[in-house]
């Protein structure tokens, strides 16, 4: 054994730099409060080897990060895994940088002649936030896209060379594929390597100054190697379980859904360590936003640096420790407003609901397989996607869906001006609109002109009174709502043919019945049209066109002919059509079991 | 810094108990989280060896009459559905077969990637006969190996064919290259 040892340290002077390596005297022994930089230096190495099997299955373009992303969260071998530990360590290395930095500063290890290695070190702190600011844009998410547009942005601000900064950092005027493939070089690439050069500079200059003991020195000095050793790598288990906790806990890391630059995103946010400079912003509107964004952040940056200059002054020491302890709690103290804000703002849960529901459902159509035009595609042509917001854009400013506007945001009860159209169709919505009190709900026709019209004044004329009346509109509910074809009703009309029969007999009767005044079958005359009344070709060619003599014809109460008019496409009336009915392609109540 | 105490030499080594209990626990720990993101990572690195190859239904490929009579092979592509990781798309080339009539109703379908090393083999109409163009190998009509000195170790793959209401259809595979047995893969 020694043999080969001894060949190998002839050769290559192996043995010297171990021992330079685990020998290190640590004045006073080993501390708890030493093992910073070395968690950094671990945390730094995972990421890297994550990183690096990552990088192994991860496509950067507009078409493929995202799709990319998803497989491995989704599809491949303990993917989500390593995705969730990439992530969570990145976080721990943030928490890290600030309680290395505390240790620092409090222990004055700053101070001459550490003054050069202390701008290593407030250097790796950039680099590493460089780092998460890349890197959250990779997976090509809502939430990602949209936080880099700001934050790019705010480049964009600072003076001078602002424009030109963003336009190369973005690779573009606009988003896409050059800003993932420059963002991933950053990323991946040049940060990572500053970070390592900066690393073997910063490690070789405390090696050369030694560790700073805090006085008094009580303990007798020790070795590196094993005492410090074992207190390092105790820290780097405990922080490593944590991610791993994490990890497991989110199930990987965060994906949303796909970026689209054509859908608004309310949710956006930066990292959570990011919040204060987010909140901080608010305090500078309009023309001071500059302020906020660079000015103050730049003074502050410099201020920290300046420390080793600022520490020669007699009362130096006590101003720097104070300084950081004012600017992390300020730092504590806007973060907690940025949650608070959120948790108070209930449009902003409310999109956080809508950016949820989006991320379970691009899993969902992705796991079909995804075109080559990339998942986009998929949720831009999902009925369960835009179903709700081209209600919202389209038929919220007199509809509501569940009181809502489809997405869920609530709207002024007195805009209401026609029907509510959750369930519309369904036997429980035929009933409430067949009867001669709710009809004038403004869940049903209370806000339209249609109060005043022959339905109404039919249905207070005749109300059911005896046993056999209430049966009968029973069966005329449940003959109409047949017409709609739900296809979620498909048991019951089945289960209730007979009931449906006979209420169908009702409908045709030319005297008393519905073929009274409707046109149903190949009986009646007058509009609105009943047969395959509130089926999915029905409702398509209602709102392509309210005013056709087969609907309200001159009776329609304000409703624009969004077909006729092409204020929506054929496409998008059949989506929306859809998403009321619930007949998407695919059920979302299958998301859960796509996932696992 | 390094977790990696066992080259640590012994002569230096402090010698009560505590000491020792010390390196055993660095020396555990530190091989703990050394190993730890390694083994995250290499899971999904070994992903693709639990997937397999296509497999694939009949898919037709060309009608009987552009075969040419005199049984001279022609080249075409198979159109299917080609899954890529996440993407799927319809209809698109997947690979391409060489077919022949063999008679009234019935074809010969070779694979057109080389058994060798899976380079694209070549027709030669004066020499009626296949040809690599990578390592030389060549192959007869009928794929067998035309030239002993070809370094193919088996004749050209040939497909499951069939004439049905004068369509060609052909279930394509690919094999693994460079072995004399035809696995599919």
């Amino acid at each position: 054994m020694s043999d080969w040892r001894n060949w190998l340290d002839s050769r290559t002077g192996y043995k010297g730099l171990v021992h330079e390596a685990l020998f290190e005297n640590v004045p006073g022994g080993a501390r708890w409060r030493y093992v910073w930089g070395s968690t950094l230096t671990f945390f730094f190495v995972v990421q890297i080897i994550t990183g690096i099997a990552l990088w192994m299955s991860y496509s950067p373009s507009s078409q493929t990060a995202w799709e990319s992303v998803y497989w491995i969260q989704n599809q491949m071998w303990g993917g989500w895994l390593l995705r969730g530990i990439h992530h969570f360590a990145a976080q721990a290395m943030t928490a890290l940088l600030v309680l290395h930095l505390m240790q620092v500063v409090i222990d004055g290890a700053y101070k001459a002649p550490r003054e050069v290695n202390y701008w290593f070190g407030v250097a790796l702190l950039l680099l590493v936030l460089a780092l998460s600011l890349t890197g959250y844009l990779l997976p090509w998410d809502q939430n990602g896209y949209w936080s880099t547009a700001v934050s790019t942005n705010l480049v964009g601000m600072s003076p001078g060379i602002g424009t030109a900064l963003q336009t190369i950092l973005v690779g573009g005027a606009s988003y896409g594929h050059h800003t993932l493939t420059r963002f991933f070089a950053l990323h991946a690439g040049l940060v990572p390597l500053l970070i390592g050069l900066m690393i073997v500079g910063h490690v070789y200059l405390f090696r050369r100054h030694g560790l700073t003991p805090t006085q008094p020195i009580r303990k007798p000095d020790e070795g590196f190697w094993p005492e410090q050793v074992l207190r390092d790598a105790v820290a780097c288990l405990a922080v490593f379980a944590a991610v791993l906790y994490f990890a497991v806990r989110e199930h990987g890391a965060p994906l949303g859904a796909p970026a689209d630059p054509a859908e608004q995103f309310a949710a956006a946010r930066p990292e959570w360590y990011f919040l204060f400079l987010f909140q901080f912003l608010k305090y500078f509107p309009g023309s001071a936003e500059i302020i906020g964004a660079i000015v103050l952040p730049t003074l502050v940056l410099v201020l920290i640096a300046a420390m080793p200059i600022l520490g020669r002054w007699r009362l130096g020491h006590r101003f720097n420790v104070g300084l950081l302890g004012v600017l992390l709690a300020g730092a504590g103290l806007l973060t907690v407003q940025a949650f608070q804000a959120d948790r108070n703002d209930t449009d902003y849960q409310i999109s956080r609901r809508i950016a949820a529901r989006d991320a379970e459902r691009a899993v969902q159509l992705a796991s079909t397989g995804i075109p080559t035009t990339g998942a986009l595609t998929l949720m831009r042509e999902d009925a369960y996607t835009q179903g709700p917001r081209i209600f919202s854009r389209n038929c919220a400013s007199c509809h509501r869906f569940d009181g809502h506007d489809g997405l869920g945001y609530p709207l002024p009860a007195d805009s209401i001006s026609a029907s509510d159209l959750k369930d519309f169709g369904s036997r429980a919505w035929v009933s409430g609109f067949l009867h001669a009190d709710t009809i004038l709900s403004r869940k049903y026709w209370g806000g339209t002109i249609h109060t005043e019209g022959d339905m109404t004044g039919w249905l207070g004329d005749h109300q059911p009174e005896t046993d056999e009346e209430k049966a009968t509109r029973a069966n005329v509910v449940l003959a109409l709502s047949s017409q709609a074809q739900l296809a979620s009703q498909k048991a019951l009309d089945q289960r209730d043919s007979a009931r449906i029969a006979a209420g169908i007999t009702y409908m045709r009767n030319t005297d008393y019945g519905c073929a009274s005044c409707h046109k149903f079958q190949d009986v009646g005359t007058d509009s609105p049209e009943l047969t395959g009344w509130g089926s999915r070709e029905w409702m398509i060619a209602f709102i392509n066109d309210p005013e056709h003599p087969r609907f309200f014809g001159r009776d329609n109460d304000r409703m624009p002919s969004f077909g006729k008019e092409k204020s929506l496409s054929d496409k998008e009336i059949a989506m929306v059509v859809d998403w009321l009915r619930k007949e998407w392609r695919m059920p979302p109540s299958t998301v859960a079991a796509a996932r696992r | 810094m390094s977790e990696r105490p066992s080259q640590a030499p012994a002569d230096q080594a402090p010698s009560d108990r505590r000491s020792f209990v010390s390196k055993v626990s660095a020396a555990v720990i530190g091989g703990l989280i050394t190993v730890a993101a390694p083994i995250a990572g290499l899971f999904p690195i070994l992903d693709p060896l639990r997937r397999r190859g296509d497999t694939r239904g009949m898919v037709r490929v060309t009608s009987f009459a552009a075969l040419p009579e005199g049984g001279e092979p022609r080249k075409f592509p198979v159109l299917d559905t080609l899954v890529d990781a996440w993407n799927r798309t319809e209809n698109v080339p997947v690979g391409s077969v060489y077919i022949q009539r063999t008679g009234d109703n019935s074809v010969r379908v070779l694979h057109t990637t080389c058994p060798h090393l899976g380079c694209s083999v070549g027709y030669n109409a004066s020499g009626r006969g296949y040809f690599c163009p990578c390592h030389k190998s060549s192959f007869a009509l009928d794929g067998s190996i035309a030239d002993p000195k070809s370094p193919s170790p088996r004749g050209m793959d040939p497909l499951e064919a069939v004439v049905r209401d004068g369509e060609v259809w052909v279930k394509f595979q690919n094999f693994r290259k460079g072995s004399p047995e035809r696995t599919a893969v």
